[in-house]
């Protein structure tokens, strides 16, 4: 990081020089986990950064430091980047949040978005997607292809969203195949190809047939290829590579549009804070091509899936839905509420396992 | 909890790709010390390794040549740590260190156009009857060939330190510079081309994770295997045969972490991380009363005036 970071602070300081002379951009900057080349998060935030890019042109000048580790070192890359002029920042990882915030107390005039977050203050908005939407479908197909009945979910750390993924999916493909068993590993990590690749290989040795992925990098779809007869889905990026065999479908964050409406409201000056949570229907959350590996009946029950979610009819997470001790959470026909689903702490009744402290 | 989830055999075959970076690193380093010079860099010869095999890999697209490269850079890198130690007279803590930040940050550079890309696949070695045996099949037949080169490697290197005479030179500039250098033995010849070899070693043992393990290139993506084949030279007191039990051991961790949790059983991941170096530095502190198995001139300079 620290190289990227060092040439990036020198390309801000050039580019703060030269803004002053010419009519003043408007500034924005990203913050990423990984690094843009990772093929699945990071890679989508910086597709919507080259949108921004795209449509704005000149009145827009943007900045990019990857690898920022989630703690102290990304509260100092945001200072700088706020010291440096930006005037709209995205931190896009949930462990920037605290960062984010404390960050923005001393930059009142800044404006920051922070992905994935439930913290949010007058100069600090947030925005996620419902990715929940698509671990449903990805559940349907799961839950019909997979042979040994047991489905391999490699999980990040074991935050709200993480765990969100893990029971949509599990609802969803206990409802098709109600043999079905989740094994989940937590890599604590949300980048490192090799603890990933570790973690497929575990699971597929222990009978997975199907690995679920909570990561950004392509390592699992690797490993799960030099084993054959397993089925993934690419995760926060298409990664077609791997198709259509062992990835048979993915889940796709864009995120251009938002990045170019909020860099537009900045503009206009109508930016306010907010949270903006949107999926399938908004088109934040895209279903990557269902591949041909997939039987025709399977890829309809999940077409259909994906068009009840986008268009509202039917909601991920539907009762009844008891909690994991057996204790009932939604009733016949209740949906979740987003305050719950946001704070999501506890596994629906089925899944195996504790989730780590 | 369900531990019949683990299947024995392939947790012994995948210990095995796992402990092999581990098994190249150390092996090299062994032979370095074993001449009397401490290189702390192998972390950053590793990651040379990785980056320079992965990016000929992909670039000629043939995997066996990336082992080439990064046998190749490992040994280059390494070099730059003789001409410090042994001709500079560099301390040679210091200069392990920096080697191993050089390395870091040099891999990094070079590798910035090689994220995400897919590398060639190594073929598994398939051979008729042996690999479709049941149990030692899967263990001792279905690996890649770099698996059985890092195997080879071992025997070698315990075959030539203990019956032939060159093994013998090694010893004898590791244990006592001076009297080698007085039966005529050029001492700082013998110990850069040692350095050489421990680089090359640990290069390959980097590529093994960019290209098999992986396969994929990441910055930093050796992750301390450096440091911990360091700390399993020192746990095997210089002994072949002990860094292979050892590599088994402080490589089997991770991977019998991962079947434990995938099984249901929640051991918190720090304890198992931190247990190579704990298992260590309890061996460093039974080894205190014997000081025999270190090489006596480990760190020293060498200079033929003095």
């Amino acid at each position: 990081m620290k190289l990227t970071n060092l040439m990036t602070s020198a390309a801000m300081a050039f580019g703060l020089a030269t803004a002053a002379l010419a009519d003043d951009p408007t500034k924005v900057g990203f913050v990423y986990v990984g690094p843009v080349g990772d093929g699945g998060w990071t890679y989508e935030h910086d597709q919507g950064r080259k949108a921004v890019v795209a449509e704005f042109g000149d009145k827009v000048e943007t900045v990019y430091v990857e690898n920022v580790a989630e703690g102290p070192d990304a509260e100092r890359v945001i200072t700088q980047m706020a010291l440096q002029g930006a005037d709209l920042i995205f931190t896009t990882s949930f462990g920037y949040m605290d960062p984010t915030i404390n960050v923005a107390a001393k930059f009142p005039n800044v404006r920051f978005e922070h992905a994935t977050g439930y913290k949010q203050a007058d100069n600090v908005a947030t925005y996620s997607a419902r990715f929940y939407e698509g671990r449903a479908v990805q559940g349907t197909i799961a839950g019909n292809m997979t042979k040994s009945n047991i489905v391999g979910y490699i999980g990040s750390y074991p935050i709200p969203e993480v765990i969100r993924g893990i029971n949509s999916a599990y609802i969803h493909a206990k409802k098709v195949n109600p043999d079905v068993e989740f094994k989940i590993v937590w890599a604590f990590t949300w980048f490192d190809p090799a603890k990933e690749a570790d973690a497929a290989k575990v699971l597929i040795e222990q009978g997975a047939d199907v690995i679920l992925q909570h990561t950004d990098s392509t390592a699992p779809q690797a490993a799960a290829q030099a084993a054959g007869n397993v089925i993934t889905f690419g995760q926060a990026s298409d990664m077609a590579e791997y198709g259509p065999l062992p990835r048979v479908s993915s889940i796709i964050d864009d995120w251009a549009p938002y990045y170019i409406a909020r860099t537009q409201a900045v503009m206009d000056g109508t930016w306010a804070s907010g949270n903006t949570w949107d999926g399938i229907g908004a088109g934040m959350v895209g279903i990557g091509e269902i591949s041909d590996s997939v039987p025709a009946d399977v890829k309809e029950a999940a077409l259909a899936m994906k068009a009840a979610l986008a268009d509202g009819s039917y909601h991920a997470f539907t009762g009844p839905i008891n909690k994991q001790d057996g204790s009932a959470w939604l009733a016949e026909g209740e949906v979740a509420d987003d305050g719950t689903l946001a704070g999501m702490s506890f596994y629906v009744e089925g899944i195996e396992g504790d989730i780590p402290q | 909890m369900d531990l019949s989830a683990i299947n024995p055999i392939l947790l012994v075959a995948s210990l095995m790709v796992a402990a092999t970076p581990l098994l190249f690193a150390a092996i090299g380093e062994l032979v370095v010390e074993k001449s009397g010079v401490l290189n702390l860099g192998v972390e950053g010869m590793m990651i040379i390794g990785a980056v320079a095999g992965f990016a000929t890999a992909v670039e000629s697209g043939s995997p066996m040549l990336g082992f080439v490269a990064a046998a190749g850079a490992g040994a280059g890198l390494s070099v730059l740590f003789a001409v410090l130690t042994q001709y500079a007279q560099a301390n040679q803590v210091a200069s392990g260190l920096s080697l191993t930040l050089f390395g870091l940050g040099l891999s990094a550079l070079m590798g910035q156009s090689y994220v995400g890309i897919k590398p060639p696949q190594m073929q598994k070695l398939d051979i008729p009857v042996l690999s479709d045996l049941p149990v030692v099949g899967p263990i001792l037949f279905g690996h890649d060939l770099m698996l059985y080169v890092a195997l080879g490697v071992i025997t070698a290197v315990w075959a030539v330190i203990k019956f032939s005479r060159i093994g013998l030179v090694l010893r004898a500039v590791g244990e006592n510079h001076d009297a080698a250098h007085a039966l005529g033995y050029k001492v700082v010849r013998i110990r850069i081309m040692a350095i050489m070899f421990g680089g090359a070693c640990a290069g390959l043992g980097g590529a093994y994770i960019s290209l098999i393990r992986v396969p994929q290139w990441t910055e930093g993506m050796t992750a301390g295997i450096g440091w911990i084949a360091l700390a399993l030279v020192v746990f095997a007191s210089w002994k072949p045969w002990r860094v292979l039990l050892g590599a088994y051991l402080f490589g089997g961790v991770t991977v019998v972490q991962l079947n434990l949790q995938a099984a249901g059983v929640a051991i918190p991941v720090e304890y198992l991380a931190m247990s190579p170096y704990l298992i260590t530095i309890l061996v460093l502190v039974i080894l205190s009363a014997d000081k025999s198995s270190a090489p006596a001139a480990l760190g020293r300079n060498f200079h033929a005036a003095r």
